[in-house]
């Protein structure tokens, strides 16, 4: 009985009118946390019911505690037929069990019905006792803390990053039970959300023992997802990057007083220093670590990992890292040996830790679904995901790489097939994070490399390239080797070396197929697939040469399979990177160059592609300084002039293909429009429409070359569902899809017009085949404004000053990129940069169109004009511009199901939906305003499932969200008024005062 | 190839005030697209008709979810579901009570009835408002009346509060509101000249003088209906007419008040001879006129003529006479005063809470 959990119903507000004959309502609620139900009197004719309930405490394992959601139901009371009920609020009160995260949830939490969505507004207070326990073999891993963002989070640093953490639950899905035939929709609908509650709750604490075995206590990075896999179950899985955090104080003021409420970690003084103003490299909290700074974690408790792996046994335990070697530019990182499956879900590092980058690693699998006969032995899943993990293992040990980062799992369902994809970048990383062991070949080998280039030098052996490539010496450091093109799924490290601007490139694919069952289905989707990658891999390619451009970061593909055709979207940000050669451009040629007019044509497609690839290098800026071979006197090769696209890629597996950065063999390539395939790659290539003047897009986190972000930032969901007339042809489809994506950038671009110069960052596209001739695309962003006078040299020190800026500012591009007369500038005295600073903000200030950029403060968050309604920010992103992160409140992670059966009286499928999303974003502003944040980051819209039938006027839709709740200040508050919002925000420090 | 779903949500909502504006005047989607198009808004941000149309269709259904929160102001800065800053929340609901004069003007003194509202497509046709912004119109008339036909206090102060809109709207509701309360006759041919800011000056007038709450603040309906004793006492004041005696010399008052060598713009008025003259013939009918006027007022039937018969009994007569606005307000001034020494005379309170808002009135709606 290791926790006492406490709920006291307030007051409700908004109730909707249950008796017509009096225009108002009797409501009571009912508490209900596992088996036990406490009730509330009945609040007689209001729809303001005053309740003041006694607080309902509940005596719990603390594994309930982290299972369970505490479920509160409103109801109307009726003296003669059943209460109605007007709705409910699933309350996860797992950020309580934390003792960093928040300490009562109390506010007004809508009250959400599935059929009629939100239906007033409950307010409620709820508190956790929890008692020590000293119960070795607890189930339950409280106080392990989750985070969706996939980098260090803020006010922490990494002390040790312990790897990969993996686990999935099974159900049966209730909407596929018998008594689903005779319940009500929405006792069917509450039965999943319920369920789902449930599974992620389980979910969260068997991960949590899992990190607590491996000596964590954290998951970074963690990656939750449903497979509704209809008849045959639901599975929800979870991924993460165990890690053991230390909290920072963020206060300069608190830097003389070290917290002693964490004893073994004597050595803070460093990372106080480094967040002092002026100091070089205070780039936010993940700050360079330094090696004192690390406590000694004991590794053996790394290997007991294996043995935690209750239900993943396959015996396929990696051999030493003997063999390893042969690949290796250094000595594997001893972690190799006791990780099964060196993954990081992180996708942004502390600087220092990513050593080198491989490329792209990717694997899918084609698989029939089986009825789940035993939910408590999901070994079938966890095999299939095995073997991916598997062959992603053996791909990244090919490009001599012993680590996978950026990772990420997903899958697409259609009736009885399914398909698991899993994609990564091969990497070799710094063994400082891993252990503390001795340090001296890594130290060595990094004093050499400049941090700007050093991620771009090939970990494999040069004479044994796992495929043909092109490579030639570092642009930067002119000492190493470099590929031509660096494909990877991470963001783009802070330290980078980048010219001009980056954009958001997209490949799109449609294909059509058979309609088929069953295992023939299958084959006919496992032997289309490698087609698919490897087509959206050429668009890539020439879509990132178009642009002038040689790498992409944040690499996302998604397959989505339908009844009658697969769809493919690579979205990625194509950056230039200093260190790599300059693309070539693209040369078109006819097969058979027979009469003039053919060669005319050739010769005007030829002149747009170059007019296009000149245009695009003014646009994103990129003047790559003059490659001065013969005064350095380097062994460059010639830059060569045309990309080279290599047609005949053989792929490993018709199951699993592999991604990787070949690009043919060393002759010149020649895109032949004879080939109707090229015909329609150049055709793709020249539609993509330019962004708008004054627009950036991208799909990571940060758009390089724009740093002084305003604090007006505004998240947006945007779904279109498109109806496709029957018969297409592939080419068709494609154009079709392709206009599809294209338009519905377009859309947003002029939404967002008010907040130009404004960048869409993280954006983030999902596609989906609802039905047969339905393709449904689903995008997540944020769109943030800057200011156009870039304060380009100053830019250094004030980044330095303004932490989470700076934590975005390729400091070390500086010298590269700039010429360097430009230099002296970043020796500029303090003061003058402040002045610069200072003059910024006060420009952003007013430039700022949007509401949400009003620069409104904390304080007035708090009482504007009387409302009671707080303002929440929603960002995908990990970090809100010009604010600072003071504390995490836990994780966010809900599950909502929406239902109608009077779809024309809502407003077609487009009012029904926008409703409901609006709904989804106030339930999740209302949660996290309730656990005292205002904030959402890392936020994502990782299901949305929607299903129509306009004959039956029906509609139901499934949505699963998910982010960090946190508190920020505004940066100048910081400044100004650091003794208040110190006392105001951190209990804990002042604890320890 | 259709779009069936279209949705765009931002965490702060996005409403374009352009668009809203559109919406508010009755547009259909297609209607406003075509406007929209032709304000240029196309060329200036390189986009097409398509995505005009999506982003018009989008802030639509944006703006009827809102809607219902719109007629109840205070709910929308507690409302959960859409994130508005204050400043939007201010302008959206300043906006969707706004109302074209053109359209009071027709409304003005009717009941807000079923009845009035089927004949809107009237007014539609007549004022070439679309018959759904003509319905928002009346609807928030409507809505305003029945919110504060219940409640104590001042009649603007309680529609600011409650619709929260900003003062000068909430005077002009608070004229509708008690224009419609009382039934005022303004739909007379005589009476087009006549705009809505015309009659809600006096409605203001009224408000501020004739009503219970000029006299005592708290209590119901004080600003919207007139007070009763007032009325009654007004009656009295027929002694002005019906006293021979009383009549000469109040006329002779009058005109030696007017043409008192020491005032120098009796001097000027003097001057107009023409004018002077008019005056002195008419006085005892312009006398007749306003005091008949106000020994009415008890007369439900004759509060509703109020404006008819100020302009046809008082008016009329001096515009003919080619009165300025300057003689107008001498004439009033010196009437007015020249009473208060009449020997016989006793209803001064009376006199001077009726004349001044007569006079203020009158002067108002003294031009062409």
């Amino acid at each position: 009985m290791p926790g006492k959990l406490k709920a006291k119903i307030v007051a409700g507000r908004h109730l909707p009118v249950m008796d017509r004959a009096s225009d108002l309502t009797d409501a009571f609620v009912e508490v209900k946390f596992g088996n036990t139900t406490f009730k509330t009197d009945v609040y007689p004719k209001s729809l303001n019911p005053q309740w003041n309930s006694e607080w309902f405490k509940f005596e719990v394992d603390d594994e309930d505690l982290q299972d369970e959601p505490l479920q509160i139901t409103v109801l109307d009371h009726d003296t003669y037929s059943a209460n109605d009920a007007i709705g409910k609020v699933y309350i996860d009160i797992d950020p309580l069990l934390c003792s960093e995260a928040a300490t009562v949830i109390s506010g007004w939490l809508p009250i959400y019905d599935t059929i009629h969505g939100i239906r007033g507004e409950i307010n409620v207070l709820v508190k956790v006792d929890l008692f020590n326990d000293l119960n070795r073999f607890r189930q339950s891993s409280c106080g392990v803390k989750f985070f969706c963002t996939t980098s260090i989070p803020r006010c922490y640093r990494a002390v040790m990053v312990h790897g990969f953490v993996e686990e999935l639950v099974v159900n049966e899905d209730p909407e596929y039970q018998w008594i689903d035939r005779i319940r009500t929709p929405r006792a069917s609908n509450e039965a999943r959300q319920r369920l789902i509650f449930l599974m992620s709750g389980e979910l969260q604490r068997k991960i949590g023992l899992k990190v607590l075995e491996m000596g964590g206590n954290a998951v970074v990075g963690y990656l939750q997802c449903f497979d509704l896999e209809g008849e045959s179950g639901l599975v929800v899985r979870a991924i993460g990057t165990a890690c053991t955090l230390e909290k920072i104080s963020t206060f300069p003021a608190t830097a003389t007083h070290p917290n002693n409420s964490s004893p073994s970690k004597d050595m803070k003084e460093p990372g106080f220093g480094e967040e002092a103003p002026g100091v070089p490299l205070s780039s936010g909290p993940p700050t360079p670590l330094r090696a004192q700074t690390f406590s000694s974690f004991s590794p053996s408790k790394s290997y007991s990992r294996q043995s935690s792996s209750s239900d993943t046994e396959l015996s396929l335990t990696p051999k030493t890292g003997g063999h390893l070697c042969h690949f290796c530019m250094i000595p594997p990182s001893p972690f190799c040996v006791f990780q099964e499956y060196p993954f990081f879900t992180l996708t942004a590092f502390p600087p220092g830790f990513l050593l080198h980058v491989g490329g792209v690693v990717s694997a899918r699998s084609v698989k029939l679904l089986d009825r789940i006969h035993n939910p408590d032995e999901p070994e079938t899943r966890d095999a299939w995901w095995e073997e991916i993990r598997q062959e992603i293992k053996s791909h990244a040990k090919a490009l001599g790489c012993h680590a996978v980062v950026g990772y990420s799992e997903s899958t697409s369902i259609c009736e009885e097939v399914c398909i698991l994809s899993a994609s990564g970048t091969a990497a070799v990383l710094s063994s400082r994070f891993m252990q503390d062991g001795p340090l001296d070949t890594e130290h060595r080998f990094e004093e050499v490399v400049s941090p700007g280039c050093g991620f771009c030098h090939i970990p494999y052996d040069e004479l044994n390239i796992p495929f043909p490539a092109q490579l030639t010496y570092c642009y930067c450091c002119r000492r190493y080797k470099v590929p031509d093109v660096l494909f990877t799924t991470i963001d783009l490290p802070t330290e980078a070396n980048v010219t001009g601007k980056g954009c958001l490139i997209q490949a799109r694919l449609c294909r059509t197929k058979k309609k088929a069952q069953g295992e023939g289905n299958a084959t006919a989707i496992s032997s289309l697939l490698p087609f698919l990658e490897y087509e959206l891999h050429t668009q890539l390619m020439n879509k990132l040469k178009l642009r002038g451009m040689n790498a992409l970061f944040g690499l996302r593909i998604q397959i989505s399979v339908g009844e009658t055709m697969l769809l493919g979207l690579a979205s990625a940000t194509g950056v230039y990177l200093t260190a790599l050669p300059s693309p070539g451009g693209i040369q078109i040629a006819g097969k058979t160059p027979s009469d003039i007019t053919y060669e005319q044509h050739i010769s005007t497609m030829q002149k747009k592609i170059n007019d296009t690839i000149d245009k695009n290098k003014e646009l994103y800026e990129i003047n790559p300084p003059e490659v001065v071979e013969e005064i350095i006197g380097s062994p460059i090769p010639e830059p060569r002039q045309r990309s080279r696209l290599f047609r005949s890629h053989s792929e490993s597996s018709d199951e699993v293909s592999e991604l990787d950065l070949s690009h043919g063999k060393k002759d010149a390539f020649v895109l032949e429009i004879d080939d109707t395939d090229a015909v329609e790659d150049i055709h793709a290539l020249l539609t993509d429409s330019p962004t708008p003047a004054g627009f950036y897009s991208c799909n990571t986190e940060i758009m390089p070359g724009i740093q002084n972000w305003t604090s007006a930032i505004q998240m947006f969901t945007s779904v279109r569902v498109f109806r496709l007339n029957a018969n297409l042809t592939n080419q068709g489809l494609n154009k079709i899809f392709s206009d599809l994506c294209e338009n519905l950038l377009k859309s947003l671009y002029f939404k967002l017009r008010s907040m130009v110069p404004c960048c869409l960052c993280h954006l983030n596209f999902t596609v989906a085949i609802p039905e047969d001739e339905l393709i449904q695309v689903a995008v997540t962003a944020v769109a943030m404004s800057f200011d156009k006078e870039q304060p380009l040299e100053n830019g250094k020190q004030s980044g330095e000053k303004t932490l989470i800026k700076g934590k975005h500012r390729p400091l070390k591009a500086m010298s590269g990129i700039f010429p360097p007369h430009l230099s002296f500038l970043s020796s500029l005295s303090p003061s003058l940069s402040l002045a610069l600073l200072l003059s910024t903000a006060s420009s952003l200030e007013k430039a700022s169109p949007l509401p949400e950029g009003r620069s409104r403060s904390l304080r007035s968050n708090r009482s504007y004009s009387g409302s009671s309604v707080a303002v929440v920010k929603m960002t995908p992103l990990s970090f809100i511009p010009g604010a600072k992160i003071i504390k995490y409140l836990g994780i966010i992670n809900m599950f909502f199901i929406r239902e109608t059966s009077s779809l024309r009286e809502e407003g077609g499928v487009s009012g029904f939906l926008h409703t409901f999303i609006a709904e989804v974003f106030a339930m999740v502003r209302a949660h996290v305003a309730a656990l005292g944040g205002n904030a959402v980051v890392s936020y994502s819209m990782k299901e949305c499932v929607f299903m129509e039938n306009p004959n039956k006027n029906q509609a139901q839709c499934l949505i699963n969200v998910s982010g960090d709740a946190v508190i920020f200040v505004r940066e100048s508050e910081l400044e100004s008024t650091s003794v208040q919002t110190q006392s105001a925000t951190t209990h804990t420090s002042n604890a320890t005062l | 190839m259709s779009v069936e779903l279209d949705v765009f949500v931002g965490n702060t909502t996005i409403m374009d005030k352009e668009v809203y504006q559109l919406w508010l005047n009755g547009y259909t989607v297609n209607d406003a697209v075509k406007v929209r198009i032709e304000g240029g808004v196309m060329e200036e941000c390189e986009a097409s008709a398509e995505v005009l149309l999506s982003d018009t269709m989008d802030q639509y259904r944006t703006f009827q979810m809102c809607e219902r929160l719109l007629h109840h102001p205070a709910k929308l800065a507690n409302q959960l579901l859409f994130q508005i800053p204050p400043d939007r929340q201010a302008m959206l609901i300043e906006r969707y009570y706004a109302f074209d004069d053109s359209f009071v003007r027709e409304v003005l003194g009717k009941k807000l009835s079923k009845g009035t509202k089927k004949d809107l497509d009237d007014v539609s046709t007549k004022t070439g408002i679309t018959l759904k912004s003509c319905r928002r119109q009346f609807d928030n008339f409507k809505r305003v009346f029945k919110v504060v036909e219940e409640l104590k206090g001042p009649l603007v102060e309680n529609i600011r509060q409650h619709f929260l809109l900003p003062d000068q709207l909430a005077r002009d509701y608070a004229a509708i509101v008690f224009f419609a309360n009382n039934r005022f006759e303004t739909g007379k041919k005589k009476l087009q000249y006549l705009t809505f800011q015309d009659f809600a000056f006096c409605a203001g007038q009224l408000i501020n003088n004739w009503t219970l709450g000029a006299v005592d603040n708290m209590m119901e309906d004080m600003d919207v209906d007139l007070d009763k004793e007032f009325l009654q006492d007004l009656k009295d004041l027929k002694i002005l007419i019906t006293d021979k005696d009383l009549l000469d010399q109040h006329k002779s008052r009058v005109n030696n008040e007017t043409s008192h060598p020491l005032s120098l713009v009796c001097n000027a008025l003097r001057g107009k001879t023409n004018v002077f003259n008019e005056m002195e013939a008419n006085f005892k009918n312009l006398s007749r006129g306003l005091v008949n006027i106000a020994a009415k007022l008890i007369n439900a039937k004759d509060v509703r003529d109020f404006f008819i018969d100020l302009v046809e009994k008082f008016i009329e007569p001096c515009r003919s006479d080619k009165w300025t606005s300057i003689d107008m307000n001498l004439y009033l001034t010196h009437y007015t005063n020249s009473a208060h020494i009449l020997d016989t005379f006793k209803h001064h309170a009376v006199w001077t809470r009726y004349m001044g808002v007569i006079k203020s009135c009158i002067l108002r709606m003294y031009h062409d």
